[in-house]
């Protein structure tokens, strides 16, 4: 599906493209971690290549790699996934890994975000009679609950940014402070959202959402007129930083045919 | 005892209306789609399906009026997201409306590892504070009786049959599945029993001589059917790759649900069995999914 592209001064790239070089720059060297689908996906792999050689990555299905797949990954249970794994196995034993407080980082996305970082991947309206029924929480609202901390990746728009989504799939910090603690979860919480237009963060103490950068081609502004509610500001806040040329070398690599990244 | 017999037979013995079934037990690979499809061709009614994620499958199935109730953590169509049966069925009650059990993924690996094990529940500290509880009233919050902490019970789920597709097979199903294996042995241990779909039937010594690889006690499977390329369009490592483009082509299909009617007829309907959906899908495509190379796992010494 064509998409279009941000002109930047040195070299075009597309809002995945950016998207994925964000998500890589959030996983730490030697950090176990919880790798999602689509672009969290080619994230893993470039940032393997890249700053983080000794992460590691567990798949819900049953998989844990110390190298990325030696193919694009259309899903987590492609056979080139499989192929050379450290471990494959269980759904029960990777959970147990995240349970068990194993997991640094975990990758999920999401069709309706809140300003504290709650997520619905299940129904947008009532329950009972839903406008619009989404697929479910798969793994995602486990990898919320119980890695050290998630990011997440998603499109930006005003219906998907809303003040409060209409059902908790995969919890961020609720309500705001103390929240997360008061219901029982016992750490964890949203550490970045990587948009198509932004990377908003967290301010752990109120757990609020911040815009942390906005991507090249947009502005504070531009950001805020696509959040549905009034989205506060960092201190800091700058220009996401660009793919680097080696970044898009390794991403194009992966991902030649710009399958999820075109 | 030869356990073997056809998909129909087996579909029409162990599958009748209103029974609970686990299928797409290994996640995006391995999926059943040949016995999903004698489903719905023999129009079984009022199923309850039970699976983590279960692809675009549970899709077909609820499209085609099987189901009555959905115990899952997410329903549609990982290539292409959203399951427009799914929807439809949920935001229209077309074909008809359906009972929606919400899990995520632990929680349905957790009530089926309970069912396994005979255990009544097993606690987690998963999905506190989320709404999942309150579409799903079997999860029950409660404090545990150790630490005091919050807690959520997950209840056992003993389903009918689990359909399991794996890579081989002995004529009384001691059968050998590879890769991630995603809920197969909890689902395989919770169920009363189990249907066996194998790629290839091998003889017992072959099975034997690797203990270790076989997915579930054999004394609970009640039928094998011999099924080549019966997970198509899902992967099985060591046979055959997933085939994205069906899944995109799927999703577009079933948009309306005259195209959905189109889809089913061309594709199950009226196709006799999965060797005339092979036949249809076309040797080219069929070849274009096989094997790039071998890679052979070196052979494990058993001696004593």
């Amino acid at each position: 599906m064509p998409r279009p592209w941000i002109m930047g001064t040195e070299m075009d790239y597309t809002p995945q493209e950016i998207m994925v070089a964000a998500a890589a720059r959030e996983i730490r060297d030697g950090e176990i971690v919880f790798t999602g689908m689509r672009l969290p996906l080619i994230a893993f792999a470039l940032a393997k290549q890249m700053h983080a050689p000794g992460a590691i990555g567990l798949f819900e299905a049953g998989l844990v790699r110390d190298t990325p797949a030696p193919e694009l990954l259309y899903t987590m249970g492609d056979p080139p996934n499989i192929a050379g794994a450290l471990w494959a196995t269980r759904m029960v034993n990777m959970m147990g890994l995240l349970q068990r407080g194993a997991v640094d980082l975990g990758f999920i996305g999401g069709a309706e975000l809140d300003r504290f970082g709650n997520l619905n991947t299940s129904y947008l309206g009532n329950p009972k009679s839903p406008k619009t029924k989404l697929p479910g929480s798969g793994g995602a609202a486990d990898i919320a609950s119980l890695s050290r901390r998630f990011v997440v990746i998603m499109a930006h728009d005003k219906r998907r940014l809303v003040e409060r989504v209409d059902y908790i799939t995969s919890p961020g910090f609720g309500d705001g402070q103390g929240w997360r603690e008061r219901v029982g979860l016992r750490y964890g919480g949203p550490s970045a959202i990587i948009t198509t237009r932004c990377v908003l963060g967290f301010e752990p103490s109120w757990g609020e959402a911040v815009l942390r950068s906005y991507h090249p081609g947009q502005s504070v502004a531009s950001v805020r007129a696509e959040t549905g509610w009034d989205l506060r500001i960092a201190k800091d806040v700058h220009e996401t930083g660009s793919p680097t040329p080696e970044e898009l070398t390794i991403i194009r690599r992966y991902d030649p045919q710009g399958f999820w990244t075109r | 005892m030869s356990k073997i017999m056809t998909m129909c037979d087996a579909v029409a013995r162990f599958v009748p209306q209103g029974s609970s079934v686990v299928m797409g037990a290994a996640l995006e690979s391995l999926i059943p789609f040949a016995a999903g499809h004698e489903i719905i061709r023999r129009q079984v009614r009022d199923l309850t399906l039970i699976g983590p994620i279960s692809d675009m499958l549970f899709d077909q199935l609820i499209g085609a009026g099987c189901v009555r109730k959905v115990i899952a953590a997410w329903v549609g169509n990982v290539s292409a997201g959203l399951g427009h049966n799914y929807r439809r069925a949920c935001e229209q009650g077309i074909p008809h409306r359906l009972d929606v059990i919400d899990h995520s993924n632990f929680t349905i690996s957790l009530a089926l590892l309970a069912g396994g094990l005979g255990a009544p529940f097993i606690p987690t500290h998963s999905l506190l504070g989320t709404d999942i509880p309150g579409t799903n009233p079997a999860l029950r919050q409660s404090l545990s009786p150790f630490g005091g902490e919050k807690i959520v019970l997950v209840p056992a789920l003993q389903p009918d049959v689990a359909i399991l597709h794996v890579q081989r097979s002995d004529e009384n199903g001691n059968a050998h599945a590879w890769g991630n294996l995603g809920v197969s042995e909890e689902a395989a241990l919770a169920s009363e029993r189990i249907i066996i779909v194998a790629e290839e039937v091998v003889p017992h010594h072959i099975i034997v001589s690797d203990p270790n690889r076989v997915i579930a006690p054999s004394f609970k499977v009640c039928a094998v059917v011999r099924e080549p390329g019966g997970a198509h369009p899902s992967p099985v490592q060591g046979h055959y790759n997933r085939d994205h483009e069906y899944y995109h082509d799927y999703h577009r299909a079933t948009r309306t649900v005259e195209g959905n009617v189109e889809w089913m007829n061309r594709w199950v309907a009226d196709t006799k069995d999965r060797a005339g959906y092979l036949q249809k899908l076309g040797k080219e495509r069929w070849q274009s999914l096989q094997l790039k190379e071998h890679r052979y796992a070196a052979p494990v010494d058993y001696g004593y």
